[in-house]
């Protein structure tokens, strides 16, 4: 019998990140896979599959503008695993597929890819309009009539319940952006996005958007791509950087809506990630968790069982404890909050960055080995276990 | 003077939930065999994948589970704040209705508040708000 292959991430690539950007879509994506394979140490015709999540958004091109055939067109790869769909429990999945695939043998290096581009289409709107409906449908029907419009007035009803419940406060929340912004101020590739630190002060005084969350609780548009090479237990001598293992991955959604779940999937898909591997919660050296809303990261916290379902508000009450040299490092980059609206991807990204110690002036102390990065909220939750070992 | 609400589309499975305000009534999927809900509303049961589906009139009750100010205007004209909240209806176990409560100060919106629906009418669709009880 054949040896469990394991799955690795190899490269991993992003392109200028930046807030109206005018370099096309594609270019951003090539630009990501050029330094993905370079930090590989892979050639394109050493590539044999594409993965994205969600493929391209032909309703809103600025979602994602770009879809698994078109990359394997533009860059001539003959694929032979090929992914790409919004049905799948967030962004990440389509990591997990890719590491699936390879695992399966149907792949050996898989590129894996997640091109936004809202910040360009909006300043862009004849080249990038939005089809337009008339009438409301799908899920979108049971919130938008109501002008409950955007996930953040969804992630309020949680986030406001948490505080009702278990005593979060605003003060706490902040932490999440504030040390978003400390990190991204140190990540060349925020420079776009977060051009100072947040404080407390300005966070309590900012402009609320959805009880309990204000400005700096949401992510802001941006324009970039991230890449994620997946490759193959068995071509690890094809490849010239560290091999990170994707050592454990869950996924979940049980209902499809926003508001007939009781908890966010990130409970299960946190509790299911641990039923997969031998690591302990206190064996991670770093977390990178969504962070489009700075209340999810309580969730993937209490998810995960790095504190109690309830405590996450003091867990990171004065926010030493997710600081860069603290217990648990948190968003390093600087999140979604600090380093933009990357969608998912950006969380594998860095944590395969602090795992190869390439963080430069946001690299955590000491000898770091296992990281988690997470995707999604609501009824949607991603997340993968990475260990260098 | 708020825009218009958006318009949801209607179809076999929402038509009754949508317009049932037209008779002053809150009309939810329910099963005919095991008598759970099935929301957002379908004509196959969730819970037994029965097709005896029938839209039944509730108490139109209910309390709130979670809420939120919401201070943004995202479409253009909208007055803020108000509010947006996530109420659990009486008899209808499972379920939880995304809505607006209306006819009080937004300060005055607490959890747990008893509410009760209120409809308001826009070209023939009928919006479930909810106000409170007392």
């Amino acid at each position: 019998m054949a040896k469990t292959r394991e799955a690795y991430i190899s490269g991993v690539g992003q392109s200028e990140v930046g807030v109206r950007l005018t370099r096309t879509p594609l270019g951003l994506t090539v630009d990501a896979v050029k330094v993905a394979l370079a930090e590989a140490g892979l050639e394109l015709s050493q590539i044999d599959g594409v993965s994205t999540f969600p493929g391209k958004s032909h309703g809103y091109l600025g979602f994602s503008p770009i879809g698994s055939d078109e990359l394997i067109e533009a860059l001539g790869i003959k694929s032979k695993f090929q992914f790409g769909a919004m049905e799948q429990p967030a962004q990440l999945s389509a990591i997990a597929a890719a590491a699936m695939a390879v695992k399966e043998g149907l792949a050996r290096h898989v590129i894996c890819f997640r091109t936004v581009y809202e910040a360009a289409a909006m300043s862009r709107p004849e080249e990038f309009a939005p089809l337009q409906h008339k009438e409301v449908s799908g899920g979108s029907q049971w919130t938008s009539p109501f002008w409950a419009l955007s996930a953040a007035c969804w992630t309020a009803q949680y986030a406001n319940r948490h505080m009702h419940r278990y005593g979060l406060t605003r003060e706490q929340l902040a932490m999440i952006a504030i040390n978003g912004s400390k990190n991204a101020m140190l990540n060349p590739n925020a420079r776009a996005i977060t051009k100072e630190e947040l404080t407390l002060d300005k966070y309590m005084s900012a402009r609320l958007i959805s009880t309990p969350l204000c400005l700096y609780d949401c992510d802001r548009f941006t324009d970039c791509s991230t890449v994620v090479i997946v490759s193959s237990g068995d071509a690890l001598d094809e490849i010239a950087c560290e091999p990170i293992r994707i050592a454990a991955m869950a996924g979940s959604c049980d209902r499809f809506s926003w508001d007939q779940v009781e908890w966010p999937a990130a409970y299960e898909t946190g509790a299911d990630l641990w039923k997969r591997t031998d690591y302990k919660p206190k064996d991670v050296d770093t977390v990178q968790f969504y962070d489009g809303f700075a209340f999810l990261p309580i969730t993937w916290l209490e998810g995960l069982g790095f504190c109690g379902k309830g405590e996450g508000g003091q867990f990171i009450e004065g926010g030493t404890r997710i600081a860069r040299g603290g217990e648990l490092p948190l968003n390093t980059g600087g999140g979604q909050l600090g380093a933009g609206r990357l969608h998912g991807f950006g969380f594998a990204h860095e944590a395969a960055t602090q795992l190869r110690k390439k963080g430069g002036a946001r690299q955590i102390p000491g000898d770091p080995k296992v990281a988690i990065a997470s995707s999604g909220g609501g009824p949607l939750a991603a997340a993968l276990l990475l260990a260098r070992d | 003077m708020n825009p218009p609400r958006p318009r949801p589309k209607l179809d076999d499975d929402n038509r009754a939930f949508w317009t049932g305000g037209a008779q002053g009534k809150l009309k939810m999927m329910q099963c005919g065999d095991c008598g759970e809900f099935t929301h957002p509303p379908r004509v196959m049961c969730r819970h037994c994948q029965s097709e005896n589906m029938a839209a039944t009139a509730v108490a139109g009750t209910g309390a709130i589970d979670s809420f939120s100010v919401n201070h943004q205007p995202w479409a253009p004209g909208l007055e803020v704040p108000f509010v947006i909240a996530r109420v659990r209806l009486d008899g209808v176990p499972g379920v939880y209705l995304t809505t607006n409560i209306v006819n009080c100060p937004v300060e005055d919106v607490n959890f747990e508040d008893k509410v009760r629906v209120t409809f308001e009418e826009q070209d023939g669709i009928f919006y479930p708000l909810f106000e409170k009880a007392n």
